[in-house]
């Protein structure tokens, strides 16, 4: 009788060289591929390197040797001035203990620690030394150009914050919407079908509003909420309707898969399969999404500033800014720097965002895979 | 319908009573008599499932009660002021979204590729990049004060409302465009087209009658979202041209705190939005022949 041992060593050899030669194969992932692809888009790749460029600016803005975003000077020959070149002095050097705090106070109002350093490594870098105006100054004398890569820093925070809690919400509802299926699946649907012909701008102002009311203020202060977290919320939560269409519709083309089904088969509970197993797979998916949903939300945000609903002063946006600059529209003299400056950003932004959002879908689509 | 407006109904109606303070203690201390005065007025001293009731009932025969703080106006008053001047602004801005979007979009299908084609696409990509409010003040520093072609704001005659509808129509004229150059390219190399052609049509038949149809369709399932967006737009577009409609109006109870107002013109701005989603859909049946409405 032969042993078993015998007739395995071929097998085993066998096996051993596929092995191998499965090894020297290399598989592109989706996501190689992808970016392949998307390199090859130069108006995308041009717009990432647009919004890459604008976040690290936007991150680090105390860095940068520009002028108090805030601090008005209101002397004849200071407001209202047309974009110039000429540099100034931001007088935060020599200054020590509770002088400097109460010069960096009107300078940059409060900041946290992280702007602390920031400036720190800014005055040892420049010194005193400003940009000039180059994009003039407003009605109250400020530099609009500081206010403007400041504002970048705020529309920029409520598009990303309120994307991603539009994500979290969408991605959950989709998911589990999708994989239940049945009655469930149509009641969560319908609830969709239902909020989608409510307008939902009027029903965010209308909250906004009652937010803003001094009580109700105060007593979220005492909770710990703060204004501007409220904004992010709301506005996340009103623009997870399509992620979560989205989402349903891909998941229940995924839920059928093998690999769901071998994850049930080992008894993954059915949180595990969603969250485990479905979620990551829509991540091409999502990321489409994200990319088209953060220039709604930014215009949103800029919708509601303008308005004078979204952020309050100190802080600045884009929106904000626009709005400054369409209040002083007078027959008598065109501050034109006022209106197209901030407009100009958001519109560059919103556009690069957008173009970036095409390329991704094109990178991502599996159809277009190795045109 | 009914269920979204109910929803709506209820969330802000409660929202609204939620508020511990209310419209009426802000300014100066009303002695108890003159608060007891004003909530018997407003029926605020009836218990809250009587308020409720008594308002929904209400808003069902389409009165929706008086403004807090427009002292001796309803919100219906307001909302039949307001109401026109939006309208006009608004149905001028789809048309106009609508007969620039669908030449440009045709013109750029037809001549592919051509400089026409580009220039009209490119114009079409800023145009939905830039917010209206940007464009608005630009148009305005531009035709108006510096070209003065027309006024710059106010309300009453029609050169007033030219140009902030051509302000709130642009970025949909431009989304427009592009859907139907898509709509358009796709048709044009249809079969349909190729009979239509075989049969010696002439080629302005062709595309009118027979490829401009089909090509409709995403466009018509577009105007869906384009109302909403209009609708959203005017309220900006309003303020900047100091119209005196319904979102001036809006903003003015939402920033003053007039709650029957706002949430008044609240549920006025659903029921607009589901009648044109509706009429969306009817209209997508009637082009379409494939589209069977239940």
């Amino acid at each position: 009788m032969q042993s078993p041992h015998q007739t395995t060593t071929p097998e085993l050899e066998r096996y051993a060289s596929l092995l191998d030669e499965a090894r020297q194969i290399k598989g592109t992932s989706l996501g190689k591929d992808a970016w392949r692809r998307l390199r090859r888009n130069r108006v995308a790749m041009l717009s990432l390197l647009f919004l890459g460029t604008l976040l690290i600016v936007a991150a680090l803005t105390p860095l940068w040797p520009l002028q108090s975003p805030i601090e008005q000077h209101l002397s004849l020959g200071e407001t209202f001035q047309p974009p110039t070149l000429a540099s100034t002095q931001l007088g935060l050097i020599g200054l020590e203990g509770d002088e400097y705090d109460q010069r960096f106070g009107e300078l940059f109002h409060k900041r946290s620690f992280f702007d602390h350093w920031l400036v720190h490594a800014r005055l040892a870098i420049f010194g005193d030394w400003c940009v000039g105006s180059w994009c003039g100054t407003d009605g109250l004398g400020r530099d609009v150009l500081a206010r403007l890569v400041w504002g970048a820093r705020v529309s920029l925070t409520v598009g990303v914050v309120a994307t991603l809690v539009s994500l979290v919400i969408g991605v959950s509802y989709g998911a589990t919407s999708g994989y239940l299926g049945g009655r469930m699946d149509n009641l969560m649907m319908r609830a969709v079908d239902v909020m989608y012909s409510i307008p939902f701008i009027f029903v965010v102002i209308f909250l906004l509003t009652i937010l803003n009311e001094d009580s109700i203020r105060l007593q979220m202060r005492d909770w710990g909420i703060n204004q501007i977290m409220v904004f992010y919320l709301l506005i996340g939560a009103i623009y997870w309707l399509t992620m979560a269409r989205v989402v349903r519709g891909q998941v229940i083309s995924l839920k059928n898969e093998q690999f769901v089904e071998a994850a049930r088969t080992i008894g993954a509970s059915r949180t595990a399969i969603i969250f485990r197993h479905l979620v990551p797979n829509l991540l091409s998916i999502v990321i489409v999404y994200l990319t088209l949903t953060i220039p709604s939300v930014m215009l949103f945000e800029a919708f509601l500033s303008f308005l004078g609903l979204g952020v309050t002063p100190p802080d600045v946006s884009w929106g904000l800014l626009a709005n400054d600059g369409i209040e002083v529209i007078t027959p008598v003299q065109i501050y034109w720097w006022l209106v197209l400056f901030p407009g100009l950003a958001l519109a560059s932004t919103l556009f690069a965002l957008n173009f970036l959002g095409d390329g991704l879908r094109d990178a991502l689509d599996p159809r277009m895979k190795n045109r | 319908m009914a269920l979204t407006l109910w929803i709506v109904f209820t969330l802000s109606f409660f929202l609204m009573r939620a508020v511990p303070g209310g419209p009426f203690d802000e300014e100066r201390q009303l002695s108890p008599e003159q608060q007891a005065n004003i909530e018997a007025r407003y029926h605020l001293d009836d218990p809250l499932e009587k308020q409720y009731v008594d308002h929904l009932w209400r808003a069902v025969r389409f009165d929706l009660g008086e403004c807090y703080k427009l002292q001796d106006y309803t919100v219906n008053e307001v909302i039949a002021e307001g109401f026109p001047v939006s309208a006009s602004l608004g149905i001028l801005a789809l048309m106009f979204a609508l007969s620039l979007g669908l030449t440009a979009g045709t013109i750029s299908a037809l001549y592919r590729g051509s400089v026409w084609d580009v220039a009209v696409m490119a114009i079409a990509t800023v145009g939905i990049a830039v917010p209206n409010f940007v464009l608005a003040s630009l148009s305005i520093i531009l035709f108006v004060f510096i070209l003065d072609w027309l006024p710059a704001g106010g309300w009453g005659s029609i050169q007033q409302l030219i140009l902030p509808a051509l302000c709130l129509g642009a970025p949909f004229a431009a989304y427009i465009a592009r859907l139907t150059r898509t709509g358009m390219l796709e048709v044009l190399s249809q079969d349909y087209i190729r009979t239509a052609r075989a049969k010696g049509l002439r080629e302005r038949r062709v595309v009118m009658r027979h490829a401009l149809r089909g090509a409709l369709l995403p466009v018509v399932s577009y105007l869906g979202p384009a109302t909403a967006g209009i609708l959203t737009g005017s309220l900006v577009l309003e303020k900047i041209f100091f119209l005196p409609g319904m979102g001036t109006h809006f903003i003015d109870a939402a920033t003053h705190l007039d709650y029957t107002l706002a949430m008044g013109m609240v549920l006025v701005y659903t029921a607009l939005l589901y009648t044109m989603n509706l009429v969306v859909d009817v209209s997508y049946a009637i082009i379409d022949p494939r589209v069977k409405l239940d």
